[in-house]
Formats: C-alpha cells, sequence, structure tokens
C-alpha cells in the first residue's frame, strides 16, 4: 500500500527519500507491538517463567528464528543488540578483545560507516594496527589488494553495502579470502540487510551486523549473527541473555517488530525498488554536468542512488529541496557538524567539489513513481537556480 | 509543510533564509570597475564579487553584485554584504565587520561564521584591487599578502597564510614570485593555483607560483 492511500498516514506533504538514514514504521509492525507493550508486557525470566513471561520468550524465539531464516544460519547464532552501531561494537571490540594475544592488527576498507572506523580508531590508539584497504572508482574492494594486505590480520570487517553510494561487494569471493587466511570475517550489513540476499554459508561471514530501522522496523533494535564457535570478549557485563553478548532486559515489543518487519520486506519490494532506482538514476543524469557515484545494475544496493551535480554546493541543494517538502541527503562538507567532506566519495577518488555536490536518494518499499517524478522536476529546478547564482557556471558552455 | 525544519536543524534564522530565498544583487556585472573571488572550490565555499564605484562621490559603491558557490550561509552572508555596503564610501564601508553581517541576519550558527568572514574578505580583496589599480596603493609584498588572504585552504577552511602554506612572497616590478607547501600537481596545488590566479584576476601583475612539498 503507497502511504498515499494508506488511511493511517498523516500527509504532511513530504516526499521523504533520506530511507538510507531512517524509515517509516510500517504500521503492521506497530500494531503488532502495542500487544506487547500494553498486553503481553513480560520479559523472558529465569527457568521458572510461566504466563507474561512465557509469552515474551516465545516471541522473541520466534523473531530469532525469523531473522536467522533470512540469512540462513541457526537461531542460536543470532544475538539481539540496541542496533547497527552496537552490533559492530560488540562484533569487533569483542574479538579484539578477546583474542588479543592472537593478531593486533584489524583491515577494513575506507568507505566503512563511521562506527566501524571510530571503532578502529579507538582500538588502534590501544596498541591494535589498523589496515584501510582501498576501493576503486565504483567503490569494490580489490580481492588481489586484499589478500596482499591480509597478512596476519586478527580480523576483516568489511560492509555488504556502502550507506553512500550503494556498492554491494562481493562478500562471498572477501569472504573467502578471509577464511583461507584464518582470519575472522564481520560483515556490517546494516544498509542490506532484508534489501537483498545474504547467506551467512556461501558469503563465508562469521560475524555480520544487522539493524531494522532501515526496513520499516522500530528504531533502537538490530542483531549480530555470531557464527557457532566464534568467541567474544562482551562489551557490556550484566547477565546471561543474549549469550551474555547484550544482558539486560530485551526490548520485546522491539524485537517482535524487527522481526515483522523483516517478515513484510518481500523479493518483490527489492525487485520493485531496483526499477525505481534505475528510473530515478536517468532521469537525474538527464540534467547536464551531472555524475552517478557509485556503481549500476546488480553490484547497486537496490534503494541507492548518489549523483553530483557540478558548480553547486549539496547543502544549498538540500536546503532549497526542503523548502520544496523533499528529503534527501548529502555528503558535502557543509552540511556535516565537522564541516568535513565525505570521506566515501574522497575514497573512491571523487573531488572535493564532486563530495560538496554528491547527493543521495535512498527509496522506500513505499516509494513510488510519482514522488520520484516530483523529486526529479524539483532536482533539476533548484540545480538550474543555483547554477544561475554560481560564478563556476560561467567557465564552462551553457547547457543547450 | 517542513518549511524550517532543516533550517532549524541547522540553526538558520529567518533573516538567513529569507536571504537564502531571495538572494538581493545577486548576478554578474558586464561593466563592473572590480571584481574579486575570494573562497574555494574543493573547500565549498566561493563568492565572486562586482563592484562599481562613482568616483564623483568620493568613490561611494554605486553598484555591487555577487555570484556564490557555497552554502545556505554563504548565500545569506553575502546578499546581506551587498546590502549593507551599498551607497557607502570605501572608508564607510570597511567599517562594517563580519560580525555585523552576522548580527544584521539574526545571527549566524558557530560553525558558519566563516561565510560572513568570507564575505567581509570578498569585500577588502576589491577595494584592494580597486586602489591598486587606481594608483592608490603600490603592489607590494604587504598588499600581496592582503589579498591572499582571500585565499583558503580546502580542507580547514581558513586562508593560506594562517594555514602556513605560504613559504614565501616577493614582489619585482609586475611580477609576484610566491613560495608555496604543496605536492607539485598535487589535487591542493591545482586549486592553489587556479584560486591564487583568481584572486589576482584584472591586476596588472604575473604571477610566478612555485610549489614545493
Amino acid at each position: 500500500m503507497s502511504h498515499w492511500t494508506d488511511p493511517d498516514w498523516e500527509c504532511r506533504g513530504l516526499v521523504y527519500l533520506d530511507n538510507a538514514e531512517t524509515t517509516r514504521l510500517d504500521p503492521a509492525v506497530l500494531d503488532l507491538m502495542e500487544g506487547f507493550m500494553l498486553d503481553k508486557y513480560g520479559v523472558p525470566a529465569g527457568e521458572f517463567g510461566y504466563g507474561l513471561e512465557e509469552e515474551a520468550s516465545e516471541a522473541i524465539e520466534q523473531a530469532r528464528e525469523t531473522i536467522a531464516r533470512r540469512i540462513n544460519a541457526s537461531p542460536e547464532e543470532v544475538v539481539f543488540t540496541s542496533g547497527g552501531t552496537e552490533s559492530n561494537n560488540i562484533a569487533i571490540l569483542g574479538v579484539a578483545r578477546f583474542s588479543y594475544y592472537k593478531g593486533k592488527r584489524l583491515v577494513t576498507s575506507k568507505i566503512e560507516h563511521t562506527s566501524i572506523l571510530r571503532i578502529l580508531d579507538k582500538l588502534t590508539m590501544q596498541g591494535f594496527e589498523k589496515t584501510l584497504l582501498d576501493v576503486d572508482r565504483e567503490g569494490f574492494v580489490n580481492t588481489a589488494d586484499l589478500k596482499a594486505h591480509l597478512g596476519d590480520a586478527r580480523l576483516l570487517s568489511v560492509q555488504h553495502a556502502n550507506q553512500e553510494i550503494g556498492t554491494l561487494q562481493d562478500i562471498a569471493a572477501i569472504g573467502e579470502v578471509a577464511r583461507d587466511r584464518g582470519v575472522l570475517f564481520h560483515c556490517d550489513a546494516v544498509q542490506s540487510f532484508a534489501k537483498e540476499k545474504i547467506d551467512v554459508q556461501t558469503m563465508k561471514v562469521d560475524l555480520l551486523s544487522m539493524s531494522s530501522h532501515l526496513i520499516h522496523g522500530p528504531k533502537g533494535v538490530g542483531a549480530l549473527y555470531v557464527r557457532d564457535g566464534v568467541k567474544l570478549e562482551p562489551v557490556m557485563i550484566g547477565d546471561e541473555r543474549e549469550k551474555g553478548l547484550r544482558p539486560g532486559t530485551p526490548n520485546v515489543a522491539g524485537i517482535v517488530g524487527f522481526a515483522k518487519a523483516v517478515e513484510l520486506m518481500t523479493d518483490e519490494d527489492t525487485v520493485r525498488m531496483r526499477v525505481l532506482r534505475d528510473e530515478l538514476t536517468e532521469s537525474l543524469l538527464a540534467i547536464p554536468d551531472s555524475r552517478l557515484n557509485g556503481p549500476r545494475g546488480e553490484r547497486r544496493l537496490c534503494n541507492n542512488v548518489n549523483v553530483s551535480f557540478r558548480y553547486v554546493e549539496g547543502e544549498a541543494i538540500l536546503m532549497h529541496l526542503d523548502l520544496r517538502g523533499l528529503v534527501v541527503n548529502t555528503g558535502s562538507a557543509c552540511y556535516s557538524q565537522k564541516l568535513e567532506p565525505s570521506h566515501v566519495i574522497r575514497a573512491i577518488g571523487g573531488t572535493l567539489e564532486e563530495s560538496h555536490s554528491s547527493t543521495r536518494f535512498s527509496l522506500s518499499k513505499w516509494t513510488t513513481r510519482d514522488e520520484l517524478l516530483y523529486a526529479t522536476e524539483t532536482v533539476k529546478e533548484v540545480v538550474e537556480k543555483l547554477r544561475a547564482q554560481s560564478p563556476l557556471t560561467r567557465k564552462v558552455s551553457q547547457p543547450s | 509543510m517542513s518549511e524550517t525544519s532543516l533550517a532549524k536543524r541547522f540553526g538558520y534564522s529567518e533573516k538567513v533564509m529569507d536571504h537564502f530565498k531571495n538572494p538581493r544583487n545577486i548576478g554578474v556585472m558586464e561593466d563592473a570597475d572590480v571584481t574579486s573571488k575570494v573562497g574555494s572550490v574543493a573547500c565549498g565555499d566561493l563568492i565572486k564579487l562586482y563592484l562599481k564605484f562613482d568616483p564623483e562621490q568620493n568613490d561611494r559603491i554605486k553598484e555591487i553584485k555577487f555570484e556564490s558557490y557555497g552554502c545556505a550561509a554563504n548565500i545569506a552572508t553575502s546578499s546581506m554584504m551587498t546590502e549593507m555596503v551599498k551607497g557607502k564610501t570605501i572608508d564607510e564601508a570597511r567599517k562594517v565587520t563580519f560580525k555585523d553581517i552576522s548580527e544584521t541576519l539574526g545571527g549566524l550558527p558557530r560553525i558558519k561564521l566563516h561565510c560572513a568572514v568570507l564575505s567581509r574578505q570578498g569585500l577588502e580583496t576589491a577595494f584592494l584591487k580597486y586602489e591598486a589599480k587606481r594608483g592608490r596603493v603600490k603592489i607590494d609584498e604587504s598588499f600581496v599578502n592582503k589579498i591572499l588572504r582571500g585565499v583558503l585552504e580546502p580542507v580547514q577552511g581558513v586562508d593560506i597564510i594562517s594555514a602556513k602554506l605560504l613559504e614565501s612572497a616577493a614582489v619585482e616590478g609586475k611580477k609576484i614570485m610566491l613560495g608555496l607547501k604543496a605536492k607539485p600537481d598535487s589535487e591542493l596545488a591545482k586549486s592553489l593555483d587556479e584560486d591564487i590566479r583568481d584572486a589576482f584576476e584584472g591586476l596588472d601583475v604575473e604571477l610566478d607560483l612555485n610549489f614545493k612539498e
């Protein structure tokens, strides 16, 4: 159901294309969650649980099965967390601290999510060594390069889909290299989970981070796949819940909602988003002096489009789009609180100008063709307006 | 409508948004007495100013226009600056500070104050160039230093003198020789080369830029 026809949707006149940032909760998920907050509000307790506690326990175990099935894991290998960042922390800090005597080198790519890069920065200060892998013009890690740099590493962490430019790494090939070398492999699949196919067996992944709020599930919940036999030192200390890796009272309603959201994301959603993504890409690239950041086709995340528009700056684009009810995102330095340009666009060899004007459009399962038509027309108008004000435009021949 | 949701997040005042949406004095001037270009594409912050003076009236600013490549604050501060100095003499206009520009706009978020500084620097560069063209100031090392205050180091966004990228500056007749700390042919060197040439554009000088790591 489109949110235009959804009676529950309070129409705010927004065209929201920032679904890589967060998504709107699916009303069906909310329905289910409400029951677990108002009626079945128990939490799984000790072995003498009954009634409310049993209900909660069963619901969580069912949710665990749903998540596990989606990535071809067994339920015992799934740990519920508070989201992607927490999963990344539990995985990387967990490996590093458990087995620091086994090796101090951690390898990742230059285009990972900030949480991964910062965890590695922190560990570097504590005596670990990090290696950052280069990526090519489309954002891909080169497996030959990976082999050359993996050496005595303890852990390799490579994301499945990139948060800005949608590059879908060949995780199976990367996992193969890591497994061959006996290096533990963590994959941050926050952007791709439940949207793109993930099989932890064929991909040879040891640890995999997932999140709920990017697939119309509630915020504040996620999961970490921990392959049977992989040992982690807990980051948080408490009871034995979630294998002692995520102690404390579980977020029952959140977990139940997360699993429901996963069930509600279908292959058809992925296929439809892919078609719309390609249509949006083509219509945006029809704007003169624009450039697609990241790859095309099957090697790109189904809901991501990222385009740089020359001679204009991203924050100004966003501000004008916001005034016209269109929500997108940018890699511009001016837009970031630290005034730093996108590390992803820089790592793929994009110029500073390209990073300042890189504009990300991320679709949801509800995004309609009409919304994308509006988006294209609006972006075109705004880019033209800003180009008319820009001293850089004059240097080149005016588009005919 | 989400009219101000993003503006709020940035802490932009209504006045900033008004000048961003409807910039005053925007555009090109074909017959300007002087132009100035400060900031850098690499930094995401650049303005070009066009000025026309009235020599009969103590060089009052008769017309001023600007073009912008930059964020909403860049556009708004330049727009406000042009409004504030239009009709003023050079001496009067020089009394307008970047703080005045920011305050007249109802304040700027702290991380955007540099935009007001940049628009003010653009004005100063234009005045210096005008005075040099009129033969009122000599093109010497001190002049060169003042002009270079409008050229930015792209990552930190501070001027290249504060960023310690300028190693040496010498003037011999029309020749300006600058020693700059940047790897030859690097992205930084290319950006500096372009920006420095832009900064002196329109002046009867020859630039000799020497990049060394």
